[in-house]
């Protein structure tokens, strides 16, 4: 009763602060990410919904739609299998270099996306390390597919790695060890026991590299050359359409990439709403604690 | 033992090391030897020209204070986000990772869109003489949108476990409630302050989609770094684009190595006060 009667008396001067920081940070938050959301839509609606329509159903526009899909449907399944051989191995043995190969695979997280790109022109660029012998073999790689696909492999590749190896570690071998003893064959162990336990903290490193997938731009705009139609992907196509001022174009192709991105965030609330626990609050949470340095 | 039972260890650690070795060691190295070709005559003559110093100067101080702002507001939002209720709190919520999502060419169309002279923040700030667009203030701006989940992100887990007994006893003690945030929260905050602090430094110094729409790229004014290395590639001066892809890279990572090193000061700091 004391204590009650205390809280209420100071209640009043605290809950003008608590309203206070909750404008504040409301107002941040509206004019930070709800503007820039509502522009794209706004801006891609401008001329009404037929010019809407007109500028997506665009061959060009077409095309980017189907490239951004073709590169992410390579990339993130070949960055998939890594991610599972990369956590299988750092959280089932233990073995010298441990930390290392753990901020080898955080390291495209900080290089800059057109270094990202970059190093592929060096490597397989007609100045590059293997440009000639490409050349030679009428192999294109940059300015072609190939470049964008490597790119993105590049920027996207630490994502599915970065969900499992926290989980893993955490949920430990005891299972799979029995599953073993009992006379389960390798496969037997994987697809009973690893895959069920991983499968939504899976989910959401595949839902996050696939939305950076599709989204990148810095590093396919180095190895894309922009050739319309053929080697420009959606972000890419949203570039070209602005600075030719077409603000319509550009913001209706914007308006398919930022509903992907709701999209991308509606699932992973929804996973980490009911899976929560089966997800270590993924986030980019301080790497040196998650590889357990 | 472990490695008895348990099946798989060379297949999964080979693969691993095989493709990271050509998909992120290879080309990284191939940077870095291309980067030699200018030789250290060039390598000075290219970082001690006035554009590439303006272009880094911008790149790295404008990640400094965008990150430093993102401590700031961060900590006010996520604060919030834990420890009050309010109406569409799990939004919010949700949508802070809209900057993660949302990619960055869409962002940086939309930001331009948003700060232009007529555009809706545009319009009011211009008439006070603050011009967003096409200015380093744009970059800034930018730079602060890509950087923005990261500090919310690593702070809130902190937040929600921290326990409340120690703020108690800061009051029960006599304290106000700014004194016991001052002086008993925040010390304990700094060290997931700082790392926050990192991983947005980190994506803004080398931050492009976003920045350059709005950055207006005028040389040695608005023109950031990663879109100084663009033009060498342009210009096919691949040796150029390297050494300046591996001066940006060196200077991000010594500025994160000083942060953790800040860190580790500050952990210890904390620790003995606790």
């Amino acid at each position: 009763m004391n204590a009650h009667a205390r809280t209420r008396a100071i209640a009043w001067p605290r809950r003008l602060v608590h309203v206070a920081l909750i404008a504040l940070a409301l107002v941040f938050l509206v004019m930070f990410l709800v503007l820039p959301l509502a522009t794209v839509f706004v801006e891609a609606f401008d001329q009404g919904v037929k010019p809407y329509l007109a500028a997506i159903v665009q061959p060009e526009a077409l095309s980017a739609i189907r490239l951004t899909l073709l590169v992410a449907v390579i990339a993130v399944p070949l960055n998939l299998v890594f991610g599972v051989a990369a956590a299988w191995a750092m959280t089932r043995f233990a073995f010298r270099g441990k930390a290392l190969l753990g901020a080898i695979i955080d390291l495209p997280f900080s290089v800059s996306p057109v270094v990202s790109g970059l190093v592929y022109v060096l490597l397989f660029g007609a100045q590059g390390w293997f440009g000639p012998w490409l050349d030679q073999h009428g192999i294109k790689i940059i300015f072609a597919v190939p470049g964008l696909v490597l790119a993105t492999m590049f920027v996207t590749l630490p994502f599915v790695a970065r969900e499992l190896i926290p989980l893993m570690q955490a949920q430990g071998s005891e299972e799979e060890e029995a599953a073993r003893v009992l006379g389960a064959s390798a496969w037997q162990m994987f697809f009973r026991v690893t895959l069920p336990n991983i499968r939504w903290a899976l989910l959401y490193g595949v839902l996050l590299c696939n939305a950076r997938a599709m989204g990148e731009f810095g590093a396919v705009s180095v190895v894309s050359g922009h050739i319309r139609g053929l080697t420009t992907t959606m972000p890419l196509e949203v570039e070209m359409r602005y600075n030719e001022y077409d603000y319509v174009g550009a913001f209706a192709v914007a308006s398919l990439l930022a509903l992907l991105a709701l999209l991308t965030l509606a699932v992973k609330t929804l996973l980490e709403w009911r899976y929560g626990d089966e997800i270590p609050r993924t986030r980019p949470v301080d790497t040196r604690k998650r590889h357990g340095t | 033992m472990r490695r008895r039972v348990l099946p798989g260890f060379g297949i999964s650690l080979g693969y691993a090391l095989t493709y990271l070795g050509l998909i992120v060691l290879l080309p990284l190295a191939a940077l870095a030897w291309k980067a030699t070709d200018i030789g250290f005559e060039g390598l000075v003559r290219l970082l001690s020209a006035p554009r590439t110093l303006a272009a880094l100067r911008l790149s790295v101080g404008g990640a400094l204070v965008s990150a430093l702002i993102n401590v700031v507001i961060g900590l006010l939002v996520s604060w919030v986000l834990v420890r009050y209720r309010f109406p569409g709190r799990r939004l919010f919520d949700a949508l802070v990772d809209l900057p993660f999502a949302l990619p960055t060419a869409v962002a940086g169309i939309a930001l331009t869109t948003l700060y232009a002279p007529k555009g809706w923040l545009g319009r009011w700030l211009e008439p006070l003489g603050i011009h967003v667009a096409y200015t380093p203030l744009g970059v800034l701006v930018a730079m602060i949108f890509v950087g923005f989940p990261f500090v919310v992100r690593t702070l809130q887990p902190v937040l929600a476990s921290l326990e409340r007994d120690v703020e108690e006893a800061a009051e029960s003690l006599g304290a106000q409630r700014w004194q016991t945030f001052f002086r008993v929260i925040l010390p304990l905050l700094a060290p997931t302050l700082l790392t926050g602090f990192a991983l947005a430094l980190a994506r803004a110094v080398g931050e492009y989609g976003s920045v350059i729409f709005i950055a207006g790229n005028m040389p040695r004014k608005s023109e950031i770094a990663p879109l100084l290395i663009v033009q060498k590639l342009e210009q096919f001066n691949y040796a150029g684009a390297a050494a300046l892809g591996v001066a940006l890279l060196s200077l991000s990572f010594v500025l994160l190595v000083l942060v953790a090193v800040l860190q580790r000061w500050s952990n210890r700091w904390t620790e003995q006060a606790a």
